[in-house]
């Protein structure tokens, strides 16, 4: 039985071009940069200097706090330790490791004996030391989400809806990987504690499905397969307990405050990787499409391979692509060099060349109300958009922009093609922006009647 | 290989794909559905009805243009909603008018109600409405002066004599359902066979006009349902003469409307943006129209009901913002006991 959530629209979901394309392993890049921040906290402090030779699956950068550790994807030598381009925008400290073509397994990766006699603190030990992270595109530390929801956790979802159009990485996953994608869910159920996993997936992977029920009854897994209709942001995390539990998570809340926690399916065969092989996070696979790709594909990449490498793998890009995109065409990250690296939460690589950028000179709101109607989080854009172009911090807080996900429906929506999503990221900084000056105020007011006090008492006496 | 230094990359924000609809789409979808009302007119009331409308057409486009052009601002033609403001001014107009006086609507309605508020999506009251109102106050005889379609046809120019010929509206007033049944029966007033404004008159038209924009999602079943659902449960409870069946009828074919709910009500810039929103729209808009025909000085009230409603959609939109996400009801509860 397939259910829904809120809002969201129906954008064609292109997936035809790469999903019957098995995925293929990347030819060996000359050279990897692997940026310290891959996670969603603290980057990570490199381990290694300039001249040292590394080892695939080596540890080359250490997290504190909030975070995940880094591996090497490919052993050679570190030729530099520097701030490099990355997705995000501007640069970040990364390591730069030459290739020497010897594929020398690091003697740190070593598998568990009996996987299948783990304890829960081991398993997410080794989660932890794998360096994993939550591979759909928000980066969270795996095994933060595991020990902090295990006692409160009582349903385990996998996220394999894919809603985002021109991605089938998953997609092949399902097909072409359905026991790891089992046995990292079986994993899951053990360590949360719960009695079955369900696994979201939308019903334009109808074979994709089939292909995990296959797998589920052959091994008897604690694990069952939700089909969703395709909607997007199905595979919004949020979107995905509420169509699954019809439960909402609470604002500023995680999906753990509703009793969930949601794992990606690449990030599900990861812990199966970590758990069976000793395997850290070392590669991915990735979609790479859209107009401007000469040749479509899905591939598996070293984390850190420059962006120009996958797309020479894929015959290279057409004349006249104006825009590259790390990730989906929703809420993807456009890229201004081809010099960035492949990261841990990156799906896919997309180029247009095509008239995928719709654009007009100078957008104007018709209050059709339509980005009202398709809005996941019930947010009111119109007015929204109005509060950010001219400043009103109240009033974008009254309109809760913090809720906002940014997940671009309401833009795709938009008949006036209104610059929404952008707008939003202005308007929240605005909002930020004024949180820090208010404290930072209250702070120097409360420093200068403390200083006023304590001039008074220095007087008196 | 490819050269990948010389690529013009663009870095915009997300999303990098548009849905394929646009302002010009809707506007288009809202013309098409106005087509067979139009026909229907220039059918019963002759030629007069597309030179009419042609030149209300004419007129809202050039005000629009100059406007912009005058004022340095980007131009906004091409959206073609100046299109529909003329169409539906002379949609809600009475065949016999003067030329000139439609294009003195079409500038009330353009520059005064739409321009001067800042354009598309801005202004407060519906522009067409405005321009109909403004004619009214300024030249009441020529506004209400109906043609009698069973004459003939209206001629192509000039204001033709007309004996005071009554609309099915004044007969409602009056409560006199007898002699309105003896000129039409429910069938005439369902197809438009009686005497009005240009293209109010045939409910099927319009109905069919407004089933097209519902099934194109250009609007939403929530304004039209409950504007025309308050009008028919009012008069089927309060009939001044006859059943409350026939006194219903009568009342939600008769008069302005079908068009008003469908194609006046159901305005972006005037509206509210929630579905809730515009279902208390539509009831209000419901209820000033029955209280404008029971009770007012006017025959028919749907274009001053639909202004007055305008003029409320601000603090219907107020009122009527979603619940956040993640706020269930238990917990509204909790925040009530606390």
């Amino acid at each position: 039985m397939a259910q829904a959530f809120f809002g969201g629209v129906h954008p064609n979901d292109m997936k035809a071009a790469t999903n019957e394309k098995a995925i293929q392993q990347l030819p060996p890049p000359a050279e990897v940069v692997i940026p310290m921040s891959m996670h969603f906290g603290a980057p990570c402090t490199p381990i290694v200097k300039v001249g040292d030779h590394v080892k695939v699956g080596q540890k080359i950068g250490e997290f504190r706090g909030l975070g995940a550790p880094i591996h090497a994807s490919i052993s050679g030598t570190v030729k530099a330790v520097e701030p490099r381009p990355y997705s995000m925008g501007g640069s970040m400290m990364a390591v730069v490791i030459e290739n020497d073509f010897q594929e020398e397994l690091s003697e740190e990766v070593v598998a568990p004996a009996d996987p299948d006699a783990l304890t829960v603190e081991e398993m997410v030990e080794i989660v932890k030391n794998a360096g994993i992270v939550g591979m759909g595109g928000a980066t969270f530390p795996t095994h933060v989400k595991i020990s902090g929801g295990i006692g409160k956790v009582d349903t385990v979802l996998i996220n394999g809806a894919e809603c985002e159009p021109y991605l089938t990485d998953d997609h092949r996953m399902m097909l072409e990987r359905p026991e790891e994608i089992i046995g990292g869910a079986t994993y899951l159920a053990k360590m949360f504690g719960v009695e079955n996993v369900i696994i979201g997936v939308e019903d334009n992977k109808r074979n994709g499905i089939d292909m995990l029920n296959k797998v589920i009854a052959e091994k008897h897994a604690p694990v069952r397969v939700q089909p969703l209709h395709c909607r997007y942001p199905q595979g919004g995390e949020k979107q995905l307990c509420q169509a699954i539990t019809g439960k909402q998570v609470p604002p500023g809340g995680l999906p753990s405050n509703i009793g969930c926690a949601v794992f990606n399916i690449n990030t599900t065969s990861a812990i199966y990787r970590a758990i069976t092989k000793g395997m850290p996070m070392i590669s991915r696979t990735m979609t790479v499409a859209g107009s401007g790709v000469v040749e479509p594909k899905n591939l598996e990449v070293p984390i850190g391979t420059p962006i120009f490498h996958v797309f020479d793998a894929c015959g290279g890009l057409k004349k006249g692509t104006y825009k590259l995109i790390m990730g989906g065409p929703m809420m993807g990250m456009a890229q201004y060099t081809v010099d960035v690296p492949v990261g841990k939460g990156t799906g896919a690589m997309l180029a247009f060349c095509d008239k995928e950028e719709q654009t007009v000179a100078h957008p104007q709101c018709i209050r059709c109300g339509k980005c009202v109607a398709v809005c996941p989080v019930h947010l009111e854009p119109l007015f929204m958009y109005q509060y950010a172009e001219k400043g009103m911090v109240d009033e974008l807080n009254e309109a809760h922009i913090m809720d906002c996900m940014e997940c671009g429906a309401c833009a795709y929506a938009c008949p006036a093609r209104m610059h929404l999503t952008q707008m939003f990221k202005t308007g929240k900084q605005l909002v930020k922006d004024k949180a820090a000056a208010d404290k930072a105020a209250a702070e120097a007011k409360k420093a200068a009647e403390e200083a006023k006090a304590a001039e008074k008492e220095a007087v008196t006496k | 290989m490819t050269d990948y230094k010389n690529l013009k990359l663009i870095a915009t924000s997300n999303p990098h794909i548009r849905g394929s609809e646009t302002t010009r789409s809707i506007m288009l979808d809202v013309i098409v559905a106005m087509v067979p009302a139009l026909v229907w007119a220039v059918l019963v009331f002759g030629l007069k009805a597309l030179t009419l409308t042609a030149v209300s057409v004419i007129a809202c486009v050039f005000f629009e243009w100059l406007y912009r052009v005058l004022m340095k601002k980007p131009q906004s033609v091409g959206d073609l909603s100046a299109v529909v403001t003329g169409m539906l001014l002379a949609l809600i107009s009475p065949v016999t008018i003067n030329y000139w006086m439609i294009i003195i609507g079409d500038f009330f309605a353009i520059i005064v109600v739409k321009q001067l508020f800042g354009g598309i999506g801005k202004n407060f009251i519906n522009p067409a409405l405005a321009g109909r109102a403004f004619l009214v106050g300024s030249y009441a005889g020529a506004m209400t002066s109906w043609w009698n379609p069973a004459v003939g046809k209206a001629p192509l120019f000039g204001t033709p004599e007309i004996d005071s010929f009554a609309t099915p509206m004044s007969y409602l007033k009056n409560g006199d359902l007898e002699s309105l049944k003896g000129l039409y029966g429910i069938k005439e007033m369902f197809l438009g066979q009686h005497g009005g404004s240009m293209g109010e008159i045939s409910a099927l038209l319009l109905l069919i006009g407004g089933v097209y924009l519902i099934w194109r999602k250009v609007i939403n079943w929530q304004t039209p349902v409950a504007y025309i659902g308050t009008v028919a449960v009012i008069s089927f409870l309060f009939p001044k003469a006859g059943t409350g069946l026939e006194w219903m009828l009568y009342s939600v074919f008769g008069g302005g409307l079908m068009l008003g709910a469908f194609f006046m009500a159901t305005d972006y810039a005037t509206s509210p943006v929630t579905k809730k929103g515009q279902l208390i729209f539509g009831i209000g808009c419901g209820l000033f129209t029955v209280f404008i025909r029971y009770f007012g000085s006017y025959n028919e009230g749907v274009c001053y009901s639909i202004m007055v409603m305008n003029c409320c959609t601000a603090l219907i939109d107020k009122y009527t913002k979603p619940t956040r996400f993640g706020i269930v009801k238990s917990d509204k509860k909790e925040a009530a006991v606390k």
